[in-house]
């Protein structure tokens, strides 16, 4: 057995000591001075997804786009669920726009270490900042469809109240949260690939576990269970910001999501760091 | 000696042979806890599936601020290992060790180039892999550039450039780094032989004028000898020899004389009643054995074969694979019955015509067009060291040199 780290002495200032177990002396303070790299790797993401697609741009469109059509169709016409005081079309909206930063946060992170597998091989660098740089991706994703929301708001002259100041709290929350699984999911991928069959499925699963195609006040009796889906907070979060009226934030459910999400931000990083030094030996 | 820029006491690094296979998928995963589990009832301990191998053990030495250093040793020895540890992609299992002096290792050309980026792209996403800052890749952009060669083709995309452009913009970026101890795996192993002088110019002109320490790996003798002061000599994950240039690579190339490892595995009870392999000899011809052999001298493979069982149409075959696992060449006898007995085969080829570098040796018997065995015997370096006039250029010229027959007649 390695000696603990705490039992080997300190090394004297400018000297970087190597050792087993000794990857943490200076993680965090890593983490920043590579910092510069986080962003190169985050634009070369950027870069590469809209130089190798035709459409580009337009691919970020063109899902939710779909989505929305279907689910307005489905849950607005067929099943004839209320929408409050407002058009199905912006209630859905409301909902897919983080539902989709959520889900390509989740996968881009998700699947980060193993298409990075190139780079951990053969370079030294805090591990964590492959998922954190593919986080970008999700961001400018999220941008895109944001302005496709903002241009129907407008087309069906909704205007946010006030409470729209507050959308990007519930932002971070979806952020962390996708992150947080994201790590679990990608430390999980490097030592056994079937995640990578797993991720698509969870997320499958998960659009219909979240209220992304009605309203949360359809399902008032479960509420509490509801919302240990850390997205069914940030959801009724969008919609309270953004279409105010009738919906309102569940604030004890709101703070359930919180803490699973806190929960799996933490256990995911302890994850992340207890398996990160044999990343480099089994991926 | 308190100037030492690294110093390393009682590394090692275990891995466990298993570990690869073991848990690719959940499945394995699971297979393999329920077979743990089962053992244990059993009132077996489980350590048979897992077979640890220590690729590095109880190494210590200390390199001197503004050493050049060579590090030698065969394949397998445990060089790439170290230059992981020391790199920090991956940690020691024991020993630690201290460096002081920033540290930037290039264990290959290019590593993190997208090729959907355009090569200016690529100067900065590199330079920033390796460890540069943005203004340090800024200011010394246009330098990089003109290393490279690369000006007119700066905004194509580097997927369509040659690889000996890709290689040439890869090392230029390499070749700026600035850190005060620069470790080097035998990245100069690729390129035109032009610019592999330019490299080796360049590396030289850091070492000396800079007094950086540099840590390099190398297959290629006449470079480390070039370049080094000194130099490491591993065998299997030990320290054999440390000191000047000179001596230790006298005494590498002295134990290469031993011959290489050759492994011939035992038959299984159904091939043990037919025909198998009994011995594997790689020599060049006067009959010495030598794990290096130079490009362009007379060798042999000889292969020993204990035929229990008549047979039909009988085939033994050589073939070579390159350390990249590309299959180079196959040999092989023309099908013949053979009554039971001992036999020898012998290969032979009056010059050796692949290029410098790590092959390995295949061995495989066939009766009539069905498999009998096939294993690989032996892994085997080639150099291009001392290759002689015939030779004139015994690397980045393709696998297989100079195999045509040729003539010049004046007309």
């Amino acid at each position: 057995m390695p000696p603990a780290a705490d039992s080997l002495p300190a090394a004297e200032p400018g000297i970087m000591l190597i050792a087993a177990g000794r990857g943490e002396s200076n993680y965090w303070r890593d983490i920043w001075r590579y910092r510069e790299l986080m962003g190169f790797l985050a634009w070369r993401d950027v870069a590469v997804r809209y130089k190798q697609s035709v459409l580009g741009a337009g691919w970020a469109i063109f899902q939710p786009a779909v989505t929305l059509a279907v689910f307005t169709f489905i849950f607005g016409k067929l099943a004839q669920m209320p929408s409050g005081d407002v058009p199905y079309p912006l209630l859905v909206m409301a909902g897919l726009l983080p539902w989709q930063l959520f889900a390509n946060t989740l996968s881009g992170t998700g699947s980060s270490l193993v298409s990075n597998t190139h780079l951990i091989s053969k370079v030294y660098f805090p591990r964590l900042l492959v998922p954190l740089s593919s986080v970008a991706v999700a961001l400018v994703d999220f941008g895109i469809v944001a302005v496709l929301t903002a241009a129907m708001f407008a087309w069906y002259g909704v205007l946010p109240g006030p409470e729209i100041v507050f959308l990007p709290l519930f932002v971070l929350l979806a952020l962390l949260a996708a992150f947080g699984a994201g790590l679990w999911l990608s430390a999980l991928t490097v030592r056994y690939r079937d995640f990578r069959f797993i991720v698509p499925f969870l997320l499958q699963v998960g659009l219909f576990l979240t209220p992304v195609g009605f309203s949360t006040g359809n399902v008032p009796n479960w509420r509490e269970i509801f919302a240990l889906n850390p997205m069914v907070g940030v959801i009724d979060g969008f919609r309270w910001c953004l279409l105010g009226g009738t919906h309102t934030v569940h604030v004890p459910g709101l703070i359930n999501g919180i803490v699973v999400s806190l929960l799996l931000l933490a256990t995911g990083i302890w994850y992340f760091r207890r398996t990160e030094r044999s990343f480099a030996d089994i991926i | 000696m308190g100037a030492a820029a690294i110093s390393v006491s009682g590394l090692g690094k275990r891995y466990w042979l298993s570990q690869r296979t073991r848990a690719d998928t959940l499945r394995d995963a699971f297979t393999a806890k329920l077979r743990a589990l089962g053992a244990r009832l059993a009132g077996r301990e489980n350590h048979g599936s897992e077979e640890e191998f220590w690729a590095l053990r109880d190494l210590s030495f200390e390199i001197a601020r503004g050493d050049v250093v060579g590090i030698i040793g065969r394949n397998g020895a445990g060089k790439s290992t170290l230059l992981k540890i020391l790199s920090r992609i991956t940690e020691p299992t024991a020993g630690e060790i201290r460096i002081r002096g920033r540290v930037a290792s290039l264990l290959e050309v290019g590593t993190g180039f997208h090729p959907e980026l355009t090569g200016r792209d690529n100067i900065y996403l590199n330079g920033a892999i390796l460890g540069m800052s943005r203004a340090e890749i800024r200011r010394k952009f246009d330098e990089i550039v003109a290393f490279a060669e690369v000006e007119r083709f700066l905004d194509m995309r580097v997927k369509h450039y040659s690889s000996g452009m890709y290689v040439r913009l890869a090392f230029a970026v390499a070749a700026h780094l600035e850190p005060e101890i620069l470790i080097v795996d035998e990245v100069l192993a690729v390129g035109d032989a032009a610019f592999q002088k330019k490299c080796l110019g360049k590396m030289q002109d850091v070492a000396r004028s800079e007094g950086r320490t540099v840590l390099f790996v190398s297959h290629n003798l006449p470079s480390i000898r070039q370049l080094c002061r000194s130099a490491l000599l591993l065998s299997a994950g030990r320290l054999e020899a440390a000191g000047g240039c000179g001596p230790v690579l006298e005494q590498y190339q002295r134990g290469l004389t031993a011959g290489a490892p050759v492994t011939v595995p035992k038959p299984g009870p159904e091939i043990a009643e037919r025909a198998y392999v009994t011995a594997v000899k790689l020599e060049t011809l006067d009959g010495r054995q030598p794990a290096v052999i130079p490009v362009g001298v007379p060798w042999k493979i000889r292969i020993s074969i204990r035929v229990r069982q008549p047979q039909r149409r009988f085939v033994a075959a050589v073939g070579i694979k390159s350390a990249d696992g590309i299959a180079v060449q196959t040999s092989w006898l023309p099908p013949q019955d053979l009554a039971p007995g001992d036999y020898e085969a012998v290969f032979t080829q009056d010059r050796v015509n692949l290029e410098g570098g790590s092959y390995s040796l295949l061995v495989g018997l066939t009766e009539n067009d069905r498999h009998l065995q096939q294993f690989e015997a032996a892994r085997f370096d080639l150099t291009g060291e001392n290759a002689g006039d015939q030779f004139p250029a015994t690397s980045g010229v393709g696998i297989v040199l100079n195999s045509m027959q040729s003539s010049l007649e004046r007309l």
